[in-house]
């Protein structure tokens, strides 16, 4: 059944993208994870133009970190003052990013940071977590207890500015969680994510937040973030497409429940360990993409 | 759902030429195109159409037009556009766009349907005058700085993928005379076709000769839901975002509401 996508001005099969929607849900609910990553470099691989699939992948974000955010607030694992400290930083990487993804967009060189942009940090995150989740099956088969390291200090907790998390438990200098904000802010706005791939092992391995408040905190605060990143990219770029985010939000959201089902029966490392590879083989496609001489040395664009 | 055929009907009409051929001296030959509608809406599921045009010869000599002398090319011309043109080369082994060519006033689309074989009906230097035809058609860059052989490179460029995207085509045999004085055009609009106003224009010629052009507007604009929202992205969009924004929160609400476990 074929749709046209009026800002994208394409049409495409409605089918696809419900399913596309549903694919990444059932993904996300089973790793617990935002999907953004997921969703915009498969856009980007149904020839959907980057510019698009980067913002429009921001608002599909925003529907399924509602969704988790309301869980975890209902369970009290959401560290609200946490997140709005995150998400001050946020606004600013955010605001810088949609400045940078203007100016690449018209030099021409958007689509080239976007897909190194991915390849980059999927390829580095998915190996990370491969090696940690191989080790962990490893250790787990020898019958060895892991080994925790909680309660140990870095540089990070020499920062001045200190301030006191109640529900994380944490008392931490500001400077680190607004940096990680921003941080999150810039890719959110430049590659369509949320940033929950990023945010989470970041609040665990450099602030030490405890395990069960990052999922909820990270969901909180992307909603924010997103949601500014969606109205922002609408307002100076009119890349914003509602209908194709719609449809992948509705197959999204109904995916995450089943993808929720089969994850609470996977082991947690044999499911680390399915992410990782799934992360690397998309960072691998988008390479190949780079690499490969393209059909077309040329391509045309709208004035700037 | 098949592709539906848009057709454009016929108003202009034929003023009867034998009562004027009886004299002298005929009157000079006149060339019209009608336009039923003034604009064609494409819909959500547009996968590319034609689009018919009809038209009239004024004042024919029949003795011409028997022996098939006429001949009309009719252009379907898209709004003028700033387009660039960028190239990639080889970076570290990544393909990245380095060079470009910013062109002014491209035509979006260009749809051409002619009677014969573009060679037979008139001469290279008369299609280059008129700047008629996917070939001719005058592409200017913006920045009259750059090298000849840059430009001539970009420009062929910019011709091909138009070509390949089909949005600048060629139609031979897509004119017909329908009887001596009236025919029809099919033009071909490619499911990417650009809203906004385009130009209908047909070209007369006698015997290769160019005797006139007449033209008239017509607006292809997206129906419906559509285009309400691209209007709403552009004019209001503000207000699109927060819209955007609401409505995915509204979707995961609602999700969590039907699927609810805990």
């Amino acid at each position: 059944m074929g749709i046209y996508l009026p800002i994208a001005e394409m049409s495409v099969n409605m089918v696809v993208l419900l399913a596309m929607g549903a694919a990444v849900g059932f993904l996300s609910g089973m790793f617990g994870v935002g999907g953004g990553f997921l969703i915009t470099p498969l856009l980007i691989f149904y020839n959907v133009p980057p510019a698009i699939a980067v913002a429009t992948g921001a608002n599909q974000v925003i529907a399924s970190s509602f969704s988790g955010a309301l869980a975890h607030f209902k369970r009290g694992t959401l560290d609200v003052k946490l997140g709005l400290v995150l998400l001050a930083g946020g606004l600013v990487g955010s605001s810088i990013g949609i400045y940078v993804f203007a100016y690449l967009r018209s030099l021409g060189q958007l689509d080239l940071m976007v897909s190194l942009l991915y390849v980059v940090l999927l390829g580095s995150i998915g190996g990370l977590m491969l090696v940690e989740s191989v080790r962990a099956i490893q250790r787990s088969r020898g019958g060895q207890a892991p080994l925790r390291r909680s309660g140990q200090h870095n540089w990070i907790h020499k920062l001045p500015l200190k301030v006191r998390f109640r529900a994380s438990k944490l008392f931490v200098s500001i400077i680190p969680v607004l940096g990680i904000g921003a941080a999150i802010g810039f890719l959110a706005s430049v590659m369509g994510v949320g940033g929950g791939f990023i945010m989470v092992p970041a609040l665990i391995y450099l602030l030490k937040v405890p395990t069960n408040v990052v999922v909820g905190t990270s969901l909180f605060q992307i909603i924010f973030v997103a949601a500014y990143t969606t109205i922002v990219h609408s307002t100076a770029n009119q890349t914003v497409d509602v209908v194709l985010a719609f449809l992948l939000m509705v197959g999204g959201v109904a995916g995450a429940q089943y993808g929720t089902r089969v994850g609470q029966k996977l082991r947690g490392e044999q499911l680390r360990a399915l992410l990782a590879l799934l992360v690397l083989a998309v960072a691998l496609r988008l390479a190949f993409d780079l690499f490969v001489r393209p059909a077309s040395l040329y391509s045309l664009a709208g004035g700037v | 759902m098949l592709a539906p055929r848009l057709v454009v009907l016929m108003l202009g009409f034929l003023l009867a030429g034998h009562a004027a051929a009886q004299q002298e001296e005929a009157p000079p030959e006149g060339i019209q195109i009608g336009l039923s509608t003034d604009s064609v809406a494409i819909t959500s599921d547009f996968t590319g159409t034609n689009l018919t045009i009809f038209g009239a010869l004024d004042n024919a000599d029949p003795m011409v037009s028997r022996q098939g002398r006429y001949d009309v090319i009719v252009v379907l011309e898209g709004p003028p556009r700033t387009t660039v043109v960028r190239k990639k080369t080889r970076v570290l082994g990544m393909w990245i766009n380095t060079e470009s060519v910013e062109f002014k006033d491209v035509p979006a689309s260009y749809s051409v349907a002619l009677t014969r074989p573009p060679q037979d009906i008139t001469d290279p230097a008369s299609y280059s005058r008129l700047a008629l035809g996917v070939d001719n058609i005058h592409l200017r860059p913006l920045d009259s700085g750059d090298a000849p052989m840059t430009v001539e490179e970009f420009t062929a460029a910019l011709r091909e993928q138009k070509e390949a995207a089909g949005l600048y085509a060629e139609n031979v045999g897509g004119v017909q005379f329908l009887s001596r004085t009236l025919f029809r055009a099919t033009l071909y609009l490619a499911p990417h076709v650009p809203v906004g106003t385009h130009k209908a224009r047909a070209f007369l010629f006698r015997n290769g000769v160019f005797l006139r052009e007449t033209s008239a507007p017509l607006t292809i604009r997206k129906a419906g839901v559509e285009q309400r929202i691209f209007e709403f992205a552009q004019q209001e969009s503000f207000l699109y975002g927060v819209f955007a924004v609401l409505l995915a929160i509204l979707t995961g609400w609602i999700g969590r509401l039907v699927f609810r476990r805990d």
